[in-house]
C-alpha cells in the first residue's frame, strides 16, 4: 500500500476507533424510566409478632437460671416470628401482595423488603396494608390520594413504633387518611 | 541405528490440515488488511494485550491526578468533579476525560483480546494458566469501572449505583438488604464516598497484581505496545477528550429516579439488561459466562496435543538455549543428575509445554551433520525426532524432479503447505517453524543438492507459539544462536522466507514460485558450487 494512502487508513482507523468509544461512552441514551411514570419504593424491615403468646416463668424455672438471666424479664416468648403479609393498593386495585419471612434461621429476625414498583404518574389514591400477626385482618392500614409526579420517587416507609406506614417524598397531598394501628 | 526404521518414523511431518472456522477466517483477512494500513509492526491487533496494560496505565495516571482534587461526601464529591471539569478544563477536564475513555478503551481491547486468542485457540493446553487468570480479571475490571462511575456522584452515578445494589441485594448471603441505606438523601452517608473511593485505589492495585499473575508463565511477555501505536491510541484519546470531553450528568437527587440517562455502555450494559431481564437472570448470565471461560480451556478439543519434548541426557550439555527459546517456561536447568562432566541439564515443566518442539530447533545436538548412530538431540519431540526429520527430508528431497527443486518447511499453525507439494517441491510441516535447526537448511542444500530453501510460518509478529518467527528470523539472520553457518550465507540467494497465515496461501503460492524463477537463473547448485571451490 502506498505511503499516503497507508495513513489515511491509518487516520481512519483511529477516527473509527474514537468514533465507538465517544459514541458508546454515553450513546444511546438511555430510557430508564418512561417519561409518565413515576416509582413507588417499597422499603421497610419490621419484626412480626411471636407466633405464639407469651407467658410468665413459673417460680422453679426462674430458680434454675443464673442471677444475671433473671434480669432479662420474667416473660418467656417461642422464639419464631409471624409472617408479615404488605399489600399495596392503587385506585381500589391491588398494585401488590407479598408474604415476607422473617429472617434468621428460626424466622425470629426481622421481615424485610425492599421493591420498585413503576406506576403512571398522576393523582392516585394508595392504600397500604400489613399484617404481622397469625391472625387474618390487617393490623395496619394507610390511605393517602397523592399527586405523583412524572419520575419522582415515592418511598413507602413503615414504622411500627410510629403508627405504622410513611408515605415520604409525596410531592402534594390532598387528602390523607390514616387509620393507623387498629 | 537406522533412523528410517519405523522406530524412529515421524508421523506428522507432512501434513499441516486443518479446519478453519468462518471466524478464524475472517478474523485473518481482518488483520491482514490491517497489516497493509500499520504494517505488521504496528498492528494493533497484535498488541491486544499490551494495548490493555498501555490504556491501564492511562487510567491510572489520570485517575491519581484527579483523585488529588476529589472530595468525599455526599454534596462535596459532585462539587468536587464539577470543579475539577470546569474550573481547570485544561488539565482536569482533559484528565477526567482521558479517564473514562482510556477506561472505555481497556474494556474493548480487553474483549477484543479474549475473542482473539479464543478464535485462534490459544487457551489450551499449557495456555490455560492465562487464559484462566484473564477471567477474575474481567470482574475486577469491570468492578473497577462500575465503581469509578459512582465517584462523581451525578444522575448516571444514582443510577449505576441503585441498580448494582439491587444487584446484590438479589444475591440470598445479606441478612438483609442494602438498598434501603440509598432510599433518599437523608440517609445516604458520607462514609460511603469514602469507601468507594478506597475501592477505587484499591481494586486497580489487585487489578496489577492479577495481571503480573496473567502472564508469569510465558517468557518474554510484550506488555508494551510499539511507541508509534501507543502514541497513536494517547493522540486518538487525547483528541476525542477535547472533542467530547466527560461531563457529569447533573446531581444525584435520591427523591428523583434518573430517566434519560447517558449511559456508558461498555460497562453499565448489565444494568439496562437487569431493567428488562431481571437481577437472577443477568446473575446467571454473568456467572453461567464466567463459569463456561473457565472451564474452556479444558473442553474436548478437536486437535490433540502431540506428545511433549522430551531431554536425552547423553545428548545434553546443559547450554541453556532451549531455556532462552521455549516461550512458555516450560524449559529450565537444574544441576547435573548423572555423571556427564557438565554442569547443568535441561528440564521439561510437562504441564507448560504445548510441543511446539522450539527448543528441539535451538538444541546444538539437533545437527543433521552427525552419524546415523546415536542421532539423537539433547532436547526433541518423541514423535517428530530429528533422525526421523533429517530421513524424511533425504527421502522427499531424493523424489524430487526438474529444476529449481525446492523444500518448504512450515508451520502446522499457518497457511497449508501441503497444498504446495509439486514436482519440484517437497514440503515439510513443523509444529512452529522455528523447530527447524538452521543446520537443517544448510543439509538442504549442501548435502541433498536442494536448489533452494524457502521457509514459511505464521504472519510476522503473530506466531501461534509467539516468539516461533522471530526466533526463526533472528537464526537465519545470524543473530541468534544456533546461527545459520557462514557457507550458507553466501547462499542467501537459495534460502527463501515469506510469512503467510492460512489467509495468505496465494500470496505464499505466488512467492513460492518466484522464488524458483530466481533460483532458475542462478547458475550452479550449492552443493556442486561448493564441490568446485573445494
Amino acid at each position: 500500500m502506498a505511503k499516503p494512502l497507508q495513513y489515511i487508513s491509518q487516520g481512519l482507523f483511529y477516527a473509527l476507533f474514537m468514533g465507538v468509544i465517544g459514541y458508546f461512552s454515553t450513546l444511546p441514551p438511555y430510557t430508564h424510566l418512561p417519561p409518565d411514570e413515576t416509582l413507588i419504593k417499597l422499603s421497610f424491615r419490621h419484626a412480626g409478632q411471636h407466633v405464639g403468646e407469651c407467658r410468665e416463668r413459673t417460680p422453679e424455672e426462674l430458680a434454675k437460671m443464673p442471677e444475671y438471666q433473671r434480669k432479662g424479664g420474667t416473660k418467656v416468648c417461642p422464639r419464631g416470628r409471624s409472617d408479615v403479609v404488605v399489600e399495596l393498593e392503587m385506585d381500589g386495585k391491588r398494585l401488590y401482595h407479598e408474604i415476607l419471612r422473617p429472617s434468621g434461621l428460626a424466622h425470629s429476625s426481622n421481615a424485610n423488603i425492599y421493591r420498585r414498583i413503576p406506576v403512571k404518574a398522576g393523582v392516585h389514591t394508595l392504600k397500604a396494608r400489613l399484617k404481622d400477626h397469625p391472625g387474618d385482618d390487617f393490623n395496619y392500614v394507610s390511605e393517602e390520594t397523592l399527586t405523583l409526579a412524572p419520575g419522582r420517587i415515592l418511598v413507602i416507609d413503615f414504622k411500627a413504633a410510629t403508627g405504622g406506614f410513611i408515605f415520604r417524598n409525596k410531592n402534594i397531598t390532598t387528602k390523607t387518611q390514616s387509620e393507623g394501628n387498629k | 541405528m537406522d533412523c528410517r526404521q519405523p522406530c524412529c518414523k515421524v508421523t506428522p511431518l507432512t501434513t499441516s490440515k486443518h479446519t478453519e472456522s468462518v471466524a478464524r477466517k475472517m478474523l485473518l483477512r481482518f488483520e491482514g488488511i490491517l497489516n497493509k494500513i500499520f504494517g505488521n509492526d504496528l498492528n494493533p491487533f497484535y498488541y491486544l494485550g499490551a494495548l490493555g496494560f498501555f490504556f491501564f496505565w492511562v487510567v491510572a495516571v489520570s485517575g491519581a491526578y484527579i483523585y488529588i482534587f476529589y472530595d468525599t461526601g455526599v454534596k462535596d464529591a459532585f462539587k468536587s468533579v464539577e470543579s475539577l471539569t470546569h474550573e481547570q478544563p485544561y488539565l482536569g477536564g482533559i484528565m477526567r476525560s482521558l479517564h473514562r475513555y482510556a477506561s472505555d478503551a481497556l474494556i474493548v481491547v480487553m474483549m477484543l483480546h479474549l475473542l482473539r486468542e479464543f478464535i485462534l485457540g490459544r487457551y489450551r493446553g499449557a495456555r490455560w494458566f492465562a487464559w484462566f487468570t484473564g477471567v477474575p480479571l474481567i470482574w475486577l475490571i469491570f468492578t473497577a469501572g462500575i465503581n469509578g462511575y459512582w465517584m462523581p456522584w451525578d444522575t448516571l452515578a444514582q443510577y449505576s449505583t441503585v441498580a448494582a445494589i439491587e444487584w446484590l441485594d438479589w444475591l440470598p448471603i445479606f441478612n438483609e438488604p442494602m438498598s434501603p441505606a440509598f432510599i433518599s438523601q437523608e440517609v445516604l452517608n458520607d462514609r460511603f464516598f469514602s469507601l468507594i473511593s478506597f475501592a477505587h485505589v484499591t481494586i486497580p492495585v489487585l487489578i496489577l497484581f492479577l495481571l503480573w499473575v496473567h502472564i508469569m508463565r510465558i517468557s518474554y511477555p510484550v506488555v508494551n505496545p510499539r511507541r508509534g501505536l501507543a502514541l497513536g491510541m494517547l493522540l486518538a484519546l487525547l483528541v476525542l477528550a477535547l472533542i467530547k470531553p466527560a461531563l457529569s450528568q447533573g446531581p444525584a437527587d435520591m427523591g428523583i429516579e434518573p430517566s434519560n440517562i447517558g449511559i456508558d455502555w461498555f460497562y453499565l450494559f448489565i444494568f439496562p439488561l437487569q431493567d428488562s431481564w431481571s437481577a437472577g437472570r443477568v446473575w446467571a448470565l454473568t456467572v453461567g459466562i464466567s463459569v463456561l471461560l473457565c472451564v474452556l480451556p479444558w473442553l474436548p478439543a478437536r486437535k490433540k496435543q502431540i506428545p511433549i519434548a522430551e531431554v536425552s541426557l547423553k545428548n545434553c550439555n546443559g547450554c541453556r538455549r532451549c531455556v532462552a527459546d521455549c516461550p512458555y517456561e516450560a524449559v529450565v536447568t537444574r544441576p547435573r543428575t548423572d555423571s556427564l562432566r557438565f554442569q547443568e541439564e535441561a528440564v521439561v515443566i510437562a504441564d507448560r509445554c504445548v510441543s511446539c518442539g522450539i527448543c528441539a530447533g535451538a538444541c546444538p545436538s539437533s545437527t543433521p551433520f552427525r552419524s546415523d548412530e546415536g542421532y539423537v538431540s539433547g532436547i526433541e519431540m518423541p514423535s517428530m525426532p530429528m533422525a526421523g526429520l533429517r530421513a524424511a527430508m533425504t527421502d522427499d528431497l531424493a523424489k524430487l524432479k526438474g529444476d529449481a527443486r525446492v523444500i518448504v518447511f512450515g508451520c502446522d499453525n499457518a497457511a497449508d503447505i501441503g497444498k504446495l507439494r509439486g514436482e519440484g517441491v517437497a514440503v515439510m510441516s513443523l509444529p512452529c517453524t522455528a523447530m527447524l535447526p538452521p543446520s537443517f537448511i544448510e543439509y538442504a542444500l549442501f548435502e541433498n543438492q536442494a536448489d533452494g530453501v524457502f521457509i514459511t510460518g505464521c504472519r510476522e509478529n503473530d506466531c501461534y507459539h509467539r516468539m516461533g518467527g522471530l526466533w526463526a528470523t533472528q537464526r537465519l539472520a545470524r543473530e541468534r544462536e544456533p546461527r545459520l553457518r557462514g557457507r550458507v550465507e553466501r547462499e542467501r540467494e537459495r534460502i527463501g522466507l515469506f510469512w503467510a497465515s492460512s489467509a495468505d496461501f496465494r500470496e505464499l503460492a505466488k512467492e513460492l514460485e518466484s522464488f524458483r524463477a530466481s533460483l532458475r537463473g542462478l547458475a550452479v547448485a550449492p552443493a556442486e558450487a561448493d564441490d568446485r571451490h573445494l
